[in-house]
């Protein structure tokens, strides 16, 4: 069983360093919310793969939260961006945003 | 029969924690929005559904596996909604690889200009002359 722990560790833990590079250099904000939701689903699997190799049931609801948190997170940011949208004259598809906002978010590709 | 069990939760966590480490890869490699979004909810869904196998096998007492199965239907049930949101408001803002695309179900019919939506709270009919709304 520890081989099987520090096996699970190493994969789960190269999965989240991956996570980390795309969330520092994701080019624009919604890169960084598939990241950061991506990120909390390796923490809820750490902590239940934890959890079943030291047998220990006390760290179960704390996968609760964070699954919940993920959710609500990523769709509060989701619905945060498609606010800041304004609406184009155009065809209606693709709206940009304001300037200032566009900066912050780094633009479109 | 326990060690058979032990084999069977060891083997559910591994491939679980094998799809986190390629969902971290497809998230580094992958072009745009839609194709990461693609990759990283690999274990959103299976690879939590293994590990929480793994975990029902190998956890004592109901109330962890009740739990277990509490987070597995809630991570299928909002797993879609969250990837319908992002990946709407990723199409909308133009992060995603037009060039790459096959077929573009949504962009086939243009509507006319000064048409709401109305399903975002920036879809209300818009205000005439508005000093914001310009070409996207």
């Amino acid at each position: 069983m520890t081989v099987v722990y520090w096996l699970a560790n190493v994969l789960l833990g190269g999965g989240a360093l991956l996570t980390l590079v795309r969330l520092a250099r994701g080019p624009s904000l919604l890169d960084r919310v598939v990241a950061t939701d991506t990120l909390l689903i390796i923490i809820a699997a750490g902590l239940a793969v934890h959890a079943t190799l030291a047998r220990d049931p006390t760290l179960v609801p704390v996968l609760v939260v964070v699954s919940l948190l993920a959710f609500v997170g990523s769709v509060s940011v989701a619905r945060y961006i498609g606010g800041m949208m304004v609406h184009s004259s155009g065809s209606g598809q693709d709206a940009g945003l304001p300037d200032a906002a566009e900066q912050r978010t780094g633009g479109t590709p | 029969m326990g060690v058979v069990a032990d084999v069977v939760a060891a083997t559910c966590l591994l491939l679980g924690s094998l799809l986190c480490l390629t969902a971290g890869l497809g998230l580094v490699r992958f072009p745009d929005v839609l194709t990461r979004m693609h990759a990283g909810t690999k274990p959103q869904v299976l690879g939590i559904l293994l590990i929480m196998v793994g975990g029902a096998i190998r956890l004592q007492g109901w109330s962890a596996t009740w739990m277990l199965l509490l987070v597995a239907v809630f991570q299928t049930l909002t797993a879609p909604i969250s990837a319908h949101m992002v990946s709407r408001v990723a199409y909308r803002r133009r992060h995603v690889r037009r060039d790459r695309m096959v077929v573009d179900e949504l962009g086939v019919a243009p509507r006319s200009p000064g048409e709401a939506r109305g399903d975002e709270p920036a879809d209300a009919a818009p205000s005439r002359g508005s000093p914001r709304a310009r070409e996207g």
